[in-house]
């Protein structure tokens, strides 16, 4: 099981988002998705929305977060992703964006209001630099439209556990089983499991079968920072389960 | 021209979960809106409940002292204050059709809340209102129309606490209830079908319009007026004429408080192209792409964006756009009250003063229609604080 943490740029400082960062990599994070803040993130629960607001009162913005990969370039084991609302990426220039997130070593994008119907040239733009546009589906998500998404799918599917926005729940709604399997079903790329997660105990009620091949956290990770502990201490409670 | 889309602007971008709904909602009104069975109900519930058709008043007052002929689409008169509940009517039926048993919306001055926890209350379905806490204070008036309509009023805490806001916490509601609820959007912007699905519910202001001056006049009118804020008055008005190369078609704009540099919300005028609720439009935004606090004197045009087909209109110069002062919608919303004896809301009451202070915009004798989306009740604690009454 591979484990993929979501932290936000410029949270909860500059300085210590950047330390997180490494902390991150150097405790078990497979791929690490890092938060573009956006002023109006409309997929996101009060978690995140306030990690974004408070990143964006630190000043942080997506020029920054480039220079500041691009000073650690080759510092990280795992894959980074940048993760962030459609609007900064185009007012940065979406096809600049592309050609230095290239150079900087990005593996590669989700962008939760970029659905299929409209990804097309986006989609485009990334994956002639190299670069996946990592394609989301949720619970409502049919069969025939995930064998869509498949078709021009790459990097991994961001599988959205419930029909909601992100933050930490207790349990899973029953259907998740469901969703999985489809999935299972119509991508041949791994399957990440997102949404909801706190503990590495939830995993316990998906049937064995079914289980994702990676989980992201992060409103979790997110709240655990907030708290001022550190997240190789959030980290070490899933190595357990990375196998 | 690609599906959901005015020329370059609309388009669908939502998260994956709200595709379904949204394409749940294209094929209900594919099947719905022809059917003459549904016309003939919303008919009814417009004439026999809500009160079209709305008069066409001549301005004789204003119209000599301007040197043409000023009229006035009296939206104003409407069942619970304004055009709003054109759409919410259609979209309550809409949503009976489709089975669902709630209305979810957001509201910024609260006069789409009330209209929308109006026909909710008429058609026997519950009603979920969202509106920005900064908004819930500044218009507490519709937020006790909404109580007392069997409405619940949920204050957004989150952001800048205004529309733009109640808009990011109704999109994320409807996630969670999409099985039960339609999402019944105020404005004619916002992700495909809501642009075409709110203009379509509004056209029927351009088309009485319309009639309503070849009754009168034999000829179409020069020029059409509106305010835009989302723009859903302003594309009711204007869709039905766009075809006519006669008819000048004027948006106009809340430019703020006039001051260098002051917080607006002239979208197409000072804003750029980019994305927010689910559409690629103008909007106010930094240079990094985070959307900027928009103002306004008048709630229901404070928002950082617009509907993408008046983007279109303003790309192909169809129409044009103006902005308009706080401090000149105030002095037309007081001429308008004392030569016309009619109390205007104050978004109407830019479209009245570009009217009022650009005559020479036109030619003398000139047959000018401004739509008066609303009437002006619900501005009267900022009228006391403005003008001192």
């Amino acid at each position: 099981m591979m484990l993929i943490p979501f932290m936000t740029a410029g949270f909860p400082t500059i300085e210590g988002f950047w330390k997180n960062l490494k902390e991150l990599d150097e405790n078990g994070a497979d791929i690490i998705e890092i938060g573009v803040p956006f002023s109006d993130p409309v997929a996101d629960g009060p978690v995140i929305e306030a990690a974004s607001l408070k990143a964006l009162g630190n000043g942080v913005t997506l020029e920054l977060i480039l220079e500041g990969l691009r000073q650690r370039k080759g510092q990280f084991k795992a894959k980074l992703v940048l993760m962030g609302y459609l609007n900064p990426f185009l007012q940065y220039g979406f096809e600049r964006l592309a050609k230095e997130s290239k150079e900087i070593g990005i593996y590669g994008f989700i962008i939760p209001d970029l659905p299929l119907d409209e990804d097309a040239p986006y989609r485009k733009m990334l994956s002639a630099c190299g670069i996946h546009l990592i394609a989301l589906v949720a619970p409502n998500t049919s069969l025939e439209r995930m064998k869509a998404y498949a078709e021009v799918a790459t990097g991994y599917v961001y599988v959205i556990s419930v029909l909601g926005i992100t933050g930490v729940r207790s349990e899973f709604p029953p259907d998740l089983s469901n969703t999985l399997r489809r999935a299972r079903q119509a991508f041949r790329i791994p399957l990440a499991l997102g949404f909801g997660f706190s503990s590495p105990e939830q995993l316990d009620a998906i049937p064995v079968a079914d289980r994702p091949d990676a989980i992201i956290f992060g409103s979790a990770l997110v709240r655990h920072v907030e708290a001022g502990r550190s997240v190789a201490e959030f980290m070490h409670r899933w190595v357990g389960v990375r196998g | 021209m690609r599906k959901g889309y005015f020329g370059d602007f609309g388009g669908c971008f939502v998260p994956e979960s709200l595709i379904p709904p949204l394409q749940e909602l294209e094929a209900a009104m594919a099947k719905f809106l022809p059917d003459p069975q549904f016309q003939s109900e919303l008919n009814d519930l417009l004439c026999n409940y809500a009160g079209r058709e709305t008069p066409l008043t001549f301005c004789p007052t204003l119209s000599k002292r301007l040197g043409l002929n000023l009229y006035l689409k009296r939206e104003d008169l409407l069942h619970t204050g304004a055009h709003k509940v054109n759409n919410t009517l259609g979209q309550a039926l809409l949503a009976k059709r489709m089975g669902k048993t709630s209305l979810l919306a957001e509201t910024g001055a609260g006069m789409h809340g009330v209209a929308t926890a109006a026909a909710a209350a008429r058609l026997g379905l519950t009603c979920r209102i969202f509106m920005g806490a900064d908004d819930v204070i500044r218009q507490a008036a519709n937020v006790r129309r909404m109580k007392l309509l069997g409405t619940e009023v949920i204050a957004v805490e989150s952001g800048t606490r205004t529309l733009k806001d109640a808009i990011n916490a109704a999109l994320r509601e409807w996630v969670v209830t999409q099985k039960t609820t339609h999402y019944c959007f105020g404005t004619a912007a916002g992700p495909h079908p809501f642009p075409l699905l709110v203009r379509d519910f509004q056209c029927v202001i351009g088309r009485e319009t319309r009639q309503q001056m070849l009754d009168r006049t034999g000829k179409l009118p020069d020029a059409v007026v509106a305010c835009v804020g989302g723009g859903s008055n302003a594309i009711g008005m204007f869709h039905p004429f766009v075809e006519d190369p006669s008819v000048r078609i004027i948006g106009v704009e809340a430019g703020g408080t006039g001051e260098p540099g002051c917080y607006h919300s002239a979208a197409l005028g000072r804003g750029t192209p980019g994305v927010l609720h689910g559409e690629y439009t103008m909007l106010l935004q930094d240079r990094n792409g985070q959307i900027e606090p928009s103002h306004s004197v008048s709630a229901g045009l404070d928002y950082p964006g617009v509907g993408p087909e008046h983007a279109m209109l303003h790309a192909t110069k169809r129409a044009e756009y103006h902005p308009v002062i706080d401090r000149q919608a105030l002095a037309a919303f007081q001429a308008l009250c004392h030569e016309e004896g009619i109390i205007p809301a104050l978004e109407s009451s830019h479209a009245i003063a570009w009217v009022l202070d650009n005559p020479e915009q036109f030619k003398k004798g000139s047959n000018v229609v401004v739509n008066l989306s609303g009437r002006g009740d619900k501005d009267m604690d900022i009228i006391r604080k403005e003008l001192g009454i």
